[in-house]
Protein backbone atom coordinates (compact mmCIF):
# COMPACT_ATOMS: atom_id res chain seq x y z
CA UNK A 1 0.00 0.00 0.00
CA UNK A 2 2.78 2.36 0.94
CA UNK A 3 5.95 2.01 -0.95
CA UNK A 4 9.44 4.32 0.60
CA UNK A 5 12.39 3.95 -1.98
CA UNK A 6 15.65 5.84 -1.10
CA UNK A 7 13.92 8.31 0.68
CA UNK A 8 15.39 11.74 1.48
CA UNK A 9 13.36 14.34 3.48
CA UNK A 10 13.79 17.41 5.11
CA UNK A 11 12.94 20.80 4.97
CA UNK A 12 13.36 23.28 2.48
CA UNK A 13 17.43 23.68 2.37
CA UNK A 14 18.15 21.17 5.37
CA UNK A 15 17.74 17.67 4.51
CA UNK A 16 17.30 15.84 8.06
CA UNK A 17 17.15 11.96 6.53
CA UNK A 18 18.08 9.96 3.63
CA UNK A 19 18.07 6.61 2.35
CA UNK A 20 14.90 5.46 4.17
CA UNK A 21 13.25 2.41 2.26
CA UNK A 22 10.59 0.48 3.39
CA UNK A 23 7.25 -0.58 2.50
CA UNK A 24 3.47 -1.19 4.38
CA UNK A 25 1.08 -3.96 3.16
CA UNK A 26 -2.45 -3.33 3.21
CA UNK A 27 -3.91 -4.92 6.66
CA UNK A 28 -0.13 -4.83 8.08
CA UNK A 29 0.88 -2.35 10.98
CA UNK A 30 4.37 -0.77 11.15
CA UNK A 31 5.45 0.94 14.37
CA UNK A 32 8.55 3.33 13.31
CA UNK A 33 10.84 4.07 16.92
CA UNK A 34 13.09 6.64 17.62
CA UNK A 35 14.62 9.71 19.77
CA UNK A 36 13.58 12.72 19.59
CA UNK A 37 14.59 15.10 16.24
CA UNK A 38 14.88 11.12 14.52
CA UNK A 39 13.32 12.53 11.80
CA UNK A 40 10.35 10.27 12.49
CA UNK A 41 7.44 13.56 11.78
CA UNK A 42 9.61 15.02 9.41
CA UNK A 43 9.20 11.23 7.27
CA UNK A 44 5.73 11.17 7.90
CA UNK A 45 5.22 14.70 6.46
CA UNK A 46 7.09 14.12 3.50
CA UNK A 47 5.16 10.68 2.96
CA UNK A 48 2.02 12.72 2.53
CA UNK A 49 3.09 15.45 0.05
CA UNK A 50 3.16 18.19 3.19
CA UNK A 51 7.13 18.53 2.72
CA UNK A 52 8.94 18.44 -0.77
CA UNK A 53 11.02 15.10 -0.87
CA UNK A 54 14.50 15.88 -1.33
CA UNK A 55 14.85 12.66 -3.65
CA UNK A 56 13.85 8.80 -4.06
CA UNK A 57 10.49 7.83 -4.55
CA UNK A 58 7.11 7.46 -2.54
CA UNK A 59 4.20 5.38 -3.96
CA UNK A 60 0.64 4.96 -2.36
CA UNK A 61 -1.32 2.34 -3.31
CA UNK A 62 0.69 1.83 -6.85
CA UNK A 63 0.69 6.24 -7.66
CA UNK A 64 4.17 8.25 -7.35
CA UNK A 65 3.10 10.81 -4.89
CA UNK A 66 4.09 13.62 -7.03
CA UNK A 67 1.19 12.50 -9.31
CA UNK A 68 -1.20 12.81 -7.35
CA UNK A 69 -3.61 15.87 -6.45
CA UNK A 70 -3.74 17.35 -2.71
CA UNK A 71 -7.39 15.12 -2.89
CA UNK A 72 -6.16 12.30 -4.44
CA UNK A 73 -3.81 12.12 -1.45
CA UNK A 74 -6.24 12.34 0.96
CA UNK A 75 -8.63 9.80 -0.32
CA UNK A 76 -6.00 7.38 -0.02
CA UNK A 77 -4.32 8.64 3.11
CA UNK A 78 -5.72 9.33 6.19
CA UNK A 79 -3.09 11.48 8.78
CA UNK A 80 -3.12 12.15 12.69
CA UNK A 81 -1.11 14.97 13.66
CA UNK A 82 0.90 14.98 16.60
CA UNK A 83 -1.69 16.81 19.10
CA UNK A 84 -4.13 19.72 18.02
CA UNK A 85 -4.49 22.82 18.89
CA UNK A 86 -8.52 23.68 18.71
CA UNK A 87 -9.08 27.51 17.77
CA UNK A 88 -12.45 27.31 17.22
CA UNK A 89 -15.69 25.65 19.26
CA UNK A 90 -17.12 23.08 16.36
CA UNK A 91 -18.24 20.34 17.78
CA UNK A 92 -17.24 17.17 17.37
CA UNK A 93 -19.45 15.71 15.02
CA UNK A 94 -18.14 18.76 12.73
CA UNK A 95 -14.91 18.05 13.27
CA UNK A 96 -14.79 14.54 11.83
CA UNK A 97 -16.91 15.72 8.87
CA UNK A 98 -14.22 17.38 8.08
CA UNK A 99 -12.88 14.13 7.32
CA UNK A 100 -14.81 13.95 3.96
CA UNK A 101 -13.85 17.07 2.42
CA UNK A 102 -11.86 14.87 0.29
CA UNK A 103 -14.87 13.13 -1.42
CA UNK A 104 -16.83 16.08 -2.09
CA UNK A 105 -16.81 18.57 -4.87
CA UNK A 106 -15.56 21.88 -4.29
CA UNK A 107 -18.35 23.22 -3.73
CA UNK A 108 -20.26 20.76 -1.90
CA UNK A 109 -21.00 20.70 1.68
CA UNK A 110 -21.18 16.81 3.01
CA UNK A 111 -24.73 15.33 3.18
CA UNK A 112 -26.68 12.57 4.60
CA UNK A 113 -24.27 9.73 3.46
CA UNK A 114 -21.25 11.58 4.76
CA UNK A 115 -23.02 12.08 7.87
CA UNK A 116 -23.15 7.90 8.57
CA UNK A 117 -19.62 8.07 7.39
CA UNK A 118 -18.76 10.21 10.37
CA UNK A 119 -21.10 8.69 12.94
CA UNK A 120 -19.79 5.69 12.47
CA UNK A 121 -16.25 6.45 13.03
CA UNK A 122 -17.29 8.18 16.06
CA UNK A 123 -18.83 4.79 16.89
CA UNK A 124 -16.10 3.20 16.44
CA UNK A 125 -13.36 5.22 18.57
CA UNK A 126 -16.02 4.93 20.91
CA UNK A 127 -16.17 8.81 21.01
CA UNK A 128 -20.11 9.13 19.42
CA UNK A 129 -21.66 10.49 23.10
CA UNK A 130 -19.12 13.84 22.48
CA UNK A 131 -20.50 14.49 18.91
CA UNK A 132 -22.04 17.53 20.02
CA UNK A 133 -19.55 18.67 22.63
CA UNK A 134 -17.58 21.24 21.12
CA UNK A 135 -13.90 19.86 20.34
CA UNK A 136 -12.30 23.23 22.24
CA UNK A 137 -13.86 21.48 25.74
CA UNK A 138 -12.78 18.08 25.76
CA UNK A 139 -9.84 16.37 27.22
CA UNK A 140 -6.66 16.06 24.96
CA UNK A 141 -7.09 12.14 24.94
CA UNK A 142 -10.64 12.69 23.28
CA UNK A 143 -9.30 14.97 21.12
CA UNK A 144 -6.71 12.19 20.00
CA UNK A 145 -9.68 10.05 19.48
CA UNK A 146 -11.68 12.43 17.71
CA UNK A 147 -8.23 13.10 15.27
CA UNK A 148 -8.36 9.29 14.87
CA UNK A 149 -11.93 9.20 14.00
CA UNK A 150 -11.60 12.03 11.47
CA UNK A 151 -9.18 10.30 9.76
CA UNK A 152 -11.25 7.16 9.50
CA UNK A 153 -14.03 9.21 8.32
CA UNK A 154 -11.69 9.71 5.36
CA UNK A 155 -12.15 6.27 4.67
CA UNK A 156 -8.05 5.90 3.55
CA UNK A 157 -6.09 2.68 2.91
CA UNK A 158 -3.21 4.29 4.95
CA UNK A 159 -3.38 5.36 7.94
CA UNK A 160 -0.59 7.91 9.18
CA UNK A 161 -0.18 8.53 12.36
CA UNK A 162 2.23 10.66 14.60
CA UNK A 163 2.54 9.28 18.20
CA UNK A 164 -1.07 8.70 18.64
CA UNK A 165 -0.67 7.72 21.97
CA UNK A 166 1.55 10.83 23.64
CA UNK A 167 -0.86 12.86 25.70
CA UNK A 168 -2.84 9.73 26.32
CA UNK A 169 -3.50 8.20 30.02
CA UNK A 170 -2.36 4.52 30.25
CA UNK A 171 -5.97 3.15 29.12
CA UNK A 172 -6.41 5.28 26.09
CA UNK A 173 -3.44 4.32 25.18
CA UNK A 174 -4.14 0.59 25.23
CA UNK A 175 -7.27 1.31 23.56
CA UNK A 176 -6.00 3.53 20.09
CA UNK A 177 -3.06 0.42 19.77
CA UNK A 178 -5.71 -2.12 19.96
CA UNK A 179 -8.20 -0.05 17.86
CA UNK A 180 -4.43 0.60 15.21
CA UNK A 181 -4.95 -3.34 15.53
CA UNK A 182 -8.13 -3.81 14.42
CA UNK A 183 -8.19 -1.27 12.06
CA UNK A 184 -5.40 -3.13 10.45
CA UNK A 185 -7.49 -6.35 10.41
CA UNK A 186 -10.29 -4.65 7.86
CA UNK A 187 -7.59 -3.99 5.63
CA UNK A 188 -5.87 -0.48 6.17
CA UNK A 189 -2.33 -0.47 6.05
CA UNK A 190 -1.27 1.62 9.40
CA UNK A 191 2.20 3.57 9.56
CA UNK A 192 2.75 5.20 13.39
CA UNK A 193 5.50 6.19 15.58
CA UNK A 194 5.60 5.93 19.01
CA UNK A 195 8.38 6.81 22.02
CA UNK A 196 7.01 3.80 23.93
CA UNK A 197 8.83 0.65 22.04
CA UNK A 198 6.22 -1.47 24.15
CA UNK A 199 3.72 -0.71 21.67
CA UNK A 200 5.65 -2.13 18.78
CA UNK A 201 5.56 -5.76 20.73
CA UNK A 202 1.98 -4.80 21.34
CA UNK A 203 0.33 -3.97 18.20
CA UNK A 204 3.01 -3.88 15.10
CA UNK A 205 4.31 -6.52 12.63
CA UNK A 206 7.00 -4.74 11.63
CA UNK A 207 9.08 -2.34 13.51
CA UNK A 208 11.34 0.57 11.89
CA UNK A 209 14.38 2.17 14.22
CA UNK A 210 14.94 5.83 12.59
CA UNK A 211 17.82 7.30 14.33
CA UNK A 212 19.55 10.13 12.93
CA UNK A 213 17.54 10.12 9.90
CA UNK A 214 18.22 6.75 8.79
CA UNK A 215 17.15 3.29 9.37
CA UNK A 216 18.70 1.77 11.82
CA UNK A 217 17.23 -1.33 11.59
CA UNK A 218 13.91 -2.58 10.03
CA UNK A 219 11.83 -6.39 10.64
CA UNK A 220 9.50 -8.08 13.38
CA UNK A 221 9.61 -5.68 16.59
CA UNK A 222 11.16 -9.20 18.55
CA UNK A 223 14.23 -9.18 15.92
CA UNK A 224 15.04 -5.44 15.92
CA UNK A 225 14.27 -4.29 19.22
CA UNK A 226 17.17 -5.31 21.36
CA UNK A 227 19.11 -4.25 23.90
CA UNK A 228 22.04 -2.92 22.07
CA UNK A 229 19.77 -1.04 19.23
CA UNK A 230 17.87 0.29 22.20
CA UNK A 231 20.97 1.92 23.74
CA UNK A 232 22.08 2.91 20.42
CA UNK A 233 18.81 5.12 19.50
CA UNK A 234 18.34 6.11 23.07
CA UNK A 235 21.81 6.09 25.08
CA UNK A 236 20.15 4.76 28.16
CA UNK A 237 20.38 1.01 29.74
CA UNK A 238 17.44 -0.69 28.50
CA UNK A 239 16.77 -5.22 29.13
CA UNK A 240 14.67 -6.45 26.85
CA UNK A 241 12.38 -9.02 28.55
CA UNK A 242 10.62 -11.94 27.29
CA UNK A 243 7.33 -12.74 29.01
CA UNK A 244 5.36 -15.65 29.85
CA UNK A 245 3.02 -16.45 26.49
CA UNK A 246 6.01 -15.08 24.37
CA UNK A 247 5.26 -11.45 24.74
CA UNK A 248 8.41 -9.07 25.41
CA UNK A 249 8.64 -5.75 27.33
CA UNK A 250 11.47 -3.26 27.65
CA UNK A 251 12.86 -2.47 30.97
CA UNK A 252 15.65 0.43 31.35
CA UNK A 253 17.65 0.74 34.01
CA UNK A 254 18.76 3.32 36.30
CA UNK A 255 21.77 3.36 38.25
CA UNK A 256 21.64 6.09 40.90
CA UNK B 1 -37.73 26.09 15.77
CA UNK B 2 -34.18 25.27 17.08
CA UNK B 3 -32.32 28.14 18.36
CA UNK B 4 -30.32 28.40 15.65
CA UNK B 5 -33.11 29.34 13.00
CA UNK B 6 -34.48 31.67 15.71
CA UNK B 7 -31.07 33.54 15.75
CA UNK B 8 -31.78 33.85 12.44
CA UNK B 9 -35.27 34.75 12.50
CA UNK B 10 -34.44 37.71 14.82
CA UNK B 11 -31.83 39.27 13.31
CA UNK B 12 -34.15 39.46 10.03
CA UNK B 13 -36.82 40.70 12.02
CA UNK B 14 -34.54 43.34 13.93
CA UNK B 15 -33.54 44.09 10.36
CA UNK B 16 -36.55 44.59 9.21
CA UNK B 17 -37.78 46.79 12.25
CA UNK B 18 -34.87 49.05 11.86
CA UNK B 19 -34.91 49.74 8.33
CA UNK B 20 -38.45 50.92 9.16
CA UNK B 21 -37.22 52.96 11.72
CA UNK B 22 -34.39 54.21 10.18
CA UNK B 23 -37.10 55.32 6.87
CA UNK B 24 -39.17 57.05 9.85
CA UNK B 25 -36.78 59.02 12.07
CA UNK B 26 -35.18 62.62 11.43
CA UNK B 27 -35.72 66.19 10.79
CA UNK B 28 -38.56 65.48 8.74
CA UNK B 29 -40.76 62.36 10.35
CA UNK B 30 -42.62 60.02 8.30
CA UNK B 31 -44.96 57.19 9.56
CA UNK B 32 -44.82 53.81 8.58
CA UNK B 33 -47.96 53.64 6.79
CA UNK B 34 -46.18 56.28 4.50
CA UNK B 35 -43.28 54.73 3.94
CA UNK B 36 -45.54 51.58 2.77
CA UNK B 37 -47.20 53.63 0.66
CA UNK B 38 -43.93 55.21 -1.43
CA UNK B 39 -42.23 51.10 -1.70
CA UNK B 40 -45.19 50.17 -2.98
CA UNK B 41 -45.65 53.30 -5.71
CA UNK B 42 -48.94 55.04 -4.46
CA UNK B 43 -50.01 58.46 -3.88
CA UNK B 44 -47.77 60.39 -1.37
CA UNK B 45 -46.65 63.98 -1.02
CA UNK B 46 -43.80 64.77 -3.02
CA UNK B 47 -42.01 65.81 0.32
CA UNK B 48 -42.78 62.51 2.05
CA UNK B 49 -41.59 60.60 -1.94
CA UNK B 50 -38.10 62.97 -1.73
CA UNK B 51 -37.17 61.76 1.39
CA UNK B 52 -37.38 58.39 1.43
CA UNK B 53 -36.78 57.79 -2.15
CA UNK B 54 -33.44 60.30 -2.29
CA UNK B 55 -32.20 61.06 1.44
CA UNK B 56 -32.79 57.99 3.63
CA UNK B 57 -33.47 55.24 0.85
CA UNK B 58 -30.00 55.63 -0.41
CA UNK B 59 -28.27 56.25 2.85
CA UNK B 60 -30.47 52.72 4.47
CA UNK B 61 -28.89 51.07 1.89
CA UNK B 62 -25.67 51.64 1.91
CA UNK B 63 -25.59 50.78 5.88
CA UNK B 64 -26.99 47.36 5.20
CA UNK B 65 -24.78 46.88 2.15
CA UNK B 66 -21.47 48.20 3.97
CA UNK B 67 -22.49 46.39 7.21
CA UNK B 68 -23.06 43.12 5.70
CA UNK B 69 -19.85 43.77 3.38
CA UNK B 70 -17.42 44.17 6.47
CA UNK B 71 -19.02 41.63 8.45
CA UNK B 72 -18.70 38.98 5.89
CA UNK B 73 -15.12 39.66 5.21
CA UNK B 74 -14.54 40.12 9.11
CA UNK B 75 -16.14 36.70 9.13
CA UNK B 76 -13.67 34.51 6.91
CA UNK B 77 -10.59 36.30 7.95
CA UNK B 78 -11.58 35.24 11.56
CA UNK B 79 -11.95 31.78 10.07
CA UNK B 80 -8.60 32.10 7.93
CA UNK B 81 -6.34 33.84 10.54
CA UNK B 82 -7.73 31.30 13.32
CA UNK B 83 -8.09 33.87 15.26
CA UNK B 84 -11.03 35.96 16.50
CA UNK B 85 -8.82 39.69 16.98
CA UNK B 86 -8.73 39.40 13.60
CA UNK B 87 -10.44 42.19 11.36
CA UNK B 88 -10.88 42.60 7.45
CA UNK B 89 -8.18 45.43 7.73
CA UNK B 90 -5.28 42.87 9.00
CA UNK B 91 -4.04 43.12 5.75
CA UNK B 92 -4.30 46.57 5.19
CA UNK B 93 -7.41 46.99 3.09
CA UNK B 94 -8.12 50.08 5.02
CA UNK B 95 -5.23 51.25 5.44
CA UNK B 96 -4.80 51.37 1.61
CA UNK B 97 -8.01 52.74 0.82
CA UNK B 98 -7.50 55.75 3.21
CA UNK B 99 -3.67 56.63 1.53
CA UNK B 100 -5.74 56.65 -1.82
CA UNK B 101 -8.64 58.47 -1.07
CA UNK B 102 -6.25 60.72 1.14
CA UNK B 103 -4.14 61.22 -1.72
CA UNK B 104 -7.21 62.12 -3.85
CA UNK B 105 -8.21 64.43 -1.69
CA UNK B 106 -4.91 66.44 -1.74
CA UNK B 107 -5.06 66.13 -5.48
CA UNK B 108 -8.23 68.44 -5.00
CA UNK B 109 -10.04 65.00 -7.11
CA UNK B 110 -13.93 64.53 -7.41
CA UNK B 111 -15.85 62.76 -5.74
CA UNK B 112 -15.87 59.75 -8.16
CA UNK B 113 -12.02 59.72 -8.54
CA UNK B 114 -11.44 59.73 -4.62
CA UNK B 115 -13.57 56.87 -4.37
CA UNK B 116 -11.80 55.34 -7.02
CA UNK B 117 -8.46 55.72 -5.64
CA UNK B 118 -9.41 54.62 -2.32
CA UNK B 119 -10.48 50.94 -4.31
CA UNK B 120 -7.46 50.81 -5.93
CA UNK B 121 -5.69 51.69 -2.85
CA UNK B 122 -7.17 49.44 -0.73
CA UNK B 123 -6.67 46.21 -3.46
CA UNK B 124 -3.02 47.70 -4.32
CA UNK B 125 -1.55 47.60 -0.31
CA UNK B 126 -3.51 43.94 0.24
CA UNK B 127 -1.60 42.45 -3.06
CA UNK B 128 1.93 44.18 -2.11
CA UNK B 129 1.23 42.37 1.43
CA UNK B 130 0.37 39.42 -0.21
CA UNK B 131 3.22 39.11 -3.16
CA UNK B 132 5.87 39.85 0.05
CA UNK B 133 4.30 37.98 2.61
CA UNK B 134 3.73 34.82 0.34
CA UNK B 135 7.52 34.68 -0.61
CA UNK B 136 8.53 34.96 2.98
CA UNK B 137 9.40 31.13 2.98
CA UNK B 138 10.49 28.96 5.83
CA UNK B 139 7.72 30.46 8.01
CA UNK B 140 4.27 29.85 9.21
CA UNK B 141 2.61 31.17 5.94
CA UNK B 142 0.34 32.80 8.14
CA UNK B 143 2.36 34.44 10.52
CA UNK B 144 4.43 35.99 7.15
CA UNK B 145 0.97 37.09 6.03
CA UNK B 146 0.07 38.90 9.41
CA UNK B 147 3.47 40.75 10.00
CA UNK B 148 3.58 42.15 6.27
CA UNK B 149 0.36 43.77 6.97
CA UNK B 150 1.25 44.98 9.88
CA UNK B 151 4.88 46.66 9.13
CA UNK B 152 3.62 47.65 5.09
CA UNK B 153 0.35 49.11 6.97
CA UNK B 154 2.67 51.02 9.51
CA UNK B 155 4.47 52.39 6.21
CA UNK B 156 1.22 53.65 4.66
CA UNK B 157 -0.09 55.50 7.86
CA UNK B 158 3.06 57.47 7.60
CA UNK B 159 2.79 58.65 4.01
CA UNK B 160 -1.00 59.09 5.06
CA UNK B 161 0.50 61.56 8.26
CA UNK B 162 2.60 63.28 5.73
CA UNK B 163 0.05 64.40 3.28
CA UNK B 164 -2.49 65.22 6.00
CA UNK B 165 0.71 67.54 7.17
CA UNK B 166 0.92 69.15 3.75
CA UNK B 167 -2.50 69.73 3.39
CA UNK B 168 -4.12 72.54 3.30
CA UNK B 169 -5.87 73.15 6.53
CA UNK B 170 -8.79 74.95 5.74
CA UNK B 171 -10.30 73.34 2.72
CA UNK B 172 -8.80 69.88 2.63
CA UNK B 173 -7.53 68.61 6.25
CA UNK B 174 -11.51 68.58 6.95
CA UNK B 175 -12.25 66.46 4.06
CA UNK B 176 -9.48 64.11 4.90
CA UNK B 177 -10.37 63.85 8.77
CA UNK B 178 -13.89 63.35 7.25
CA UNK B 179 -13.53 60.37 5.16
CA UNK B 180 -10.87 58.99 7.28
CA UNK B 181 -14.06 58.64 10.58
CA UNK B 182 -16.17 57.48 7.33
CA UNK B 183 -19.75 58.49 6.83
CA UNK B 184 -22.95 57.20 5.10
CA UNK B 185 -24.16 60.80 5.22
CA UNK B 186 -23.54 61.57 1.50
CA UNK B 187 -23.93 58.41 -0.68
CA UNK B 188 -25.51 58.62 -3.41
CA UNK B 189 -27.76 55.96 -5.16
CA UNK B 190 -25.44 55.20 -7.98
CA UNK B 191 -22.04 54.92 -5.94
CA UNK B 192 -23.94 51.84 -3.84
CA UNK B 193 -25.18 50.40 -7.33
CA UNK B 194 -20.98 50.64 -8.18
CA UNK B 195 -20.34 48.90 -5.26
CA UNK B 196 -23.11 46.11 -5.13
CA UNK B 197 -21.66 44.03 -8.02
CA UNK B 198 -18.30 43.88 -6.76
CA UNK B 199 -19.72 43.05 -3.30
CA UNK B 200 -21.60 40.31 -4.87
CA UNK B 201 -17.90 38.89 -6.52
CA UNK B 202 -16.29 38.72 -3.66
CA UNK B 203 -19.24 37.43 -1.62
CA UNK B 204 -19.45 34.42 -3.92
CA UNK B 205 -16.58 32.69 -3.37
CA UNK B 206 -17.76 32.75 -0.05
CA UNK B 207 -20.54 31.23 -0.56
CA UNK B 208 -19.84 28.53 -2.69
CA UNK B 209 -16.56 27.40 -0.61
CA UNK B 210 -18.85 27.57 2.38
CA UNK B 211 -17.57 24.20 3.30
CA UNK B 212 -13.91 24.35 2.68
CA UNK B 213 -13.90 27.63 4.40
CA UNK B 214 -13.93 25.77 8.07
CA UNK B 215 -11.04 23.27 7.12
CA UNK B 216 -9.02 26.63 7.06
CA UNK B 217 -9.61 27.28 10.35
CA UNK B 218 -7.20 23.96 10.74
CA UNK B 219 -3.37 24.23 11.00
CA UNK B 220 -2.19 24.19 7.62
CA UNK B 221 -1.01 20.84 7.94
CA UNK B 222 -4.30 19.30 8.63
CA UNK B 223 -6.14 20.73 6.49
CA UNK B 224 -3.89 19.99 3.31
CA UNK B 225 -4.04 16.11 4.20
CA UNK B 226 -7.51 16.70 4.45
CA UNK B 227 -7.38 17.55 0.83
CA UNK B 228 -7.26 21.10 0.76
CA UNK B 229 -5.07 23.30 -1.52
CA UNK B 230 -4.81 25.92 1.36
CA UNK B 231 -2.80 28.29 -0.31
CA UNK B 232 -5.17 28.52 -3.37
CA UNK B 233 -7.83 28.66 -1.40
CA UNK B 234 -6.25 31.13 0.73
CA UNK B 235 -5.05 33.26 -1.78
CA UNK B 236 -8.92 33.34 -2.93
CA UNK B 237 -10.35 34.11 0.23
CA UNK B 238 -8.02 36.93 0.92
CA UNK B 239 -8.90 38.08 -3.02
CA UNK B 240 -12.75 38.07 -2.07
CA UNK B 241 -12.68 39.84 0.93
CA UNK B 242 -10.56 42.54 -0.03
CA UNK B 243 -12.85 43.12 -2.96
CA UNK B 244 -15.61 43.65 -1.13
CA UNK B 245 -13.79 45.90 1.92
CA UNK B 246 -11.83 47.69 -0.89
CA UNK B 247 -15.86 48.18 -2.38
CA UNK B 248 -17.25 48.79 1.03
CA UNK B 249 -14.73 51.55 2.36
CA UNK B 250 -14.73 53.09 -0.71
CA UNK B 251 -17.96 54.85 -0.39
CA UNK B 252 -18.26 55.03 3.17
CA UNK B 253 -14.48 55.55 4.51
CA UNK B 254 -13.59 53.75 7.55
CA UNK B 255 -15.42 52.76 9.72
CA UNK B 256 -14.16 50.37 12.72
CA UNK B 257 -15.83 47.49 14.76
CA UNK B 258 -17.95 46.25 12.26
CA UNK B 259 -16.05 43.15 11.07
CA UNK B 260 -14.36 42.43 14.17
CA UNK B 261 -17.43 42.37 16.42
CA UNK B 262 -20.23 40.82 14.28
CA UNK B 263 -18.60 37.61 13.07
CA UNK B 264 -18.01 37.42 17.17
CA UNK B 265 -21.64 37.49 18.46
CA UNK B 266 -22.57 35.44 15.22
CA UNK B 267 -20.63 32.96 16.16
CA UNK B 268 -21.45 32.68 20.03
CA UNK B 269 -25.44 32.18 18.63
CA UNK B 270 -24.62 29.80 15.89
CA UNK B 271 -21.21 28.33 16.25
CA UNK B 272 -18.58 28.26 14.04
CA UNK B 273 -19.36 26.74 10.95
CA UNK B 274 -19.12 28.84 8.22
CA UNK B 275 -22.07 27.79 6.06
CA UNK B 276 -24.41 28.98 9.22
CA UNK B 277 -22.23 31.86 10.64
CA UNK B 278 -21.85 33.65 7.06
CA UNK B 279 -25.61 34.89 6.83
CA UNK B 280 -25.96 35.46 10.12
CA UNK B 281 -23.36 37.64 10.19
CA UNK B 282 -24.33 39.43 6.96
CA UNK B 283 -28.04 40.13 8.75
CA UNK B 284 -26.04 41.07 11.98
CA UNK B 285 -23.86 43.55 10.23
CA UNK B 286 -26.06 45.27 8.16
CA UNK B 287 -28.83 45.45 11.36
CA UNK B 288 -25.57 46.97 13.49
CA UNK B 289 -24.53 49.34 11.43
CA UNK B 290 -28.48 50.35 10.10
CA UNK B 291 -28.88 51.34 13.78
CA UNK B 292 -25.73 52.69 14.59
CA UNK B 293 -26.02 55.26 11.42
CA UNK B 294 -29.83 56.19 12.63
CA UNK B 295 -28.16 57.02 15.87
CA UNK B 296 -25.51 59.06 14.51
CA UNK B 297 -28.28 61.78 12.16
CA UNK B 298 -30.79 61.76 15.44
CA UNK B 299 -28.94 61.88 18.64
CA UNK B 300 -27.41 65.06 17.81
CA UNK B 301 -27.99 68.48 16.36
CA UNK B 302 -25.26 67.77 14.31
CA UNK B 303 -23.95 64.10 12.78
CA UNK B 304 -21.59 61.62 14.84
CA UNK B 305 -19.08 60.09 12.44
CA UNK B 306 -20.11 56.64 12.72
CA UNK B 307 -16.93 55.41 13.35
CA UNK B 308 -17.06 56.93 16.79
CA UNK B 309 -20.15 55.51 17.32
CA UNK B 310 -19.24 51.93 17.08
CA UNK B 311 -16.11 52.21 18.82
CA UNK B 312 -18.57 53.50 21.93
CA UNK B 313 -21.01 50.82 21.27
CA UNK B 314 -18.11 48.29 20.10
CA UNK B 315 -15.42 48.06 23.52
CA UNK B 316 -18.04 47.40 25.67
CA UNK B 317 -20.27 45.11 23.76
CA UNK B 318 -16.76 43.10 22.63
CA UNK B 319 -15.44 43.02 26.21
CA UNK B 320 -18.68 41.76 27.47
CA UNK B 321 -18.91 38.89 24.70
CA UNK B 322 -15.04 38.10 25.22
CA UNK B 323 -16.50 37.82 29.09
CA UNK B 324 -19.47 35.76 28.04
CA UNK B 325 -17.45 33.28 25.57
CA UNK B 326 -14.46 32.78 27.51
CA UNK B 327 -14.48 29.06 26.43
CA UNK B 328 -16.28 28.76 22.54
CA UNK B 329 -14.53 31.68 20.16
Amino acid sequence: MLEVDALAFGFPGRTVGRDVSFSVAAGEVMCVLGPNGGGKTTLFRTILGLLEKHGGAVRIDGAALETLERGEIARRAGYVPQGHAAYFAYTVREFVLMGRTAHLGVFSAPGKGDLAVANRALEALGVAHLADQPVTEISGGERQLALVARALAQEPKLLVLDEPTASLDFGNQVRVLAKLASLAASGIAILFSSHDPDHAFLCARRALLLAEGRVLEIGAPREVIRADTLERMYRVSVQVLPLPGGAHTCLPAIRP
Amino acid sequence: MSSRTLSYVLAAGALVGLAALAFAVGRYPISVSEIFSVLFGQQVSPNVETVVLQVRGPRVLAALVVGAALAAAGTAYQGMFRNPLVSPDILGVSTGAALGAVLGIFLSLNVVLIQLAAFVGGLTAVGLVYFVGSRLRGHDPLLALVLTGVVIGTLLGSAIALLKYLADPYNQLPAITYWLLGSLAAITPKEILYSIPLILAGLAPMLLLRWRMNLLALPDDEARALGVDTRKLRTLIVAAATLMTAAAVAVSGIIGWVGLLIPHAARLLVGPDFGRLLPLAMLLGAAFLLAVDTLCRTIATIEVPPGVLTALIGTPFFLWLFALARRSW
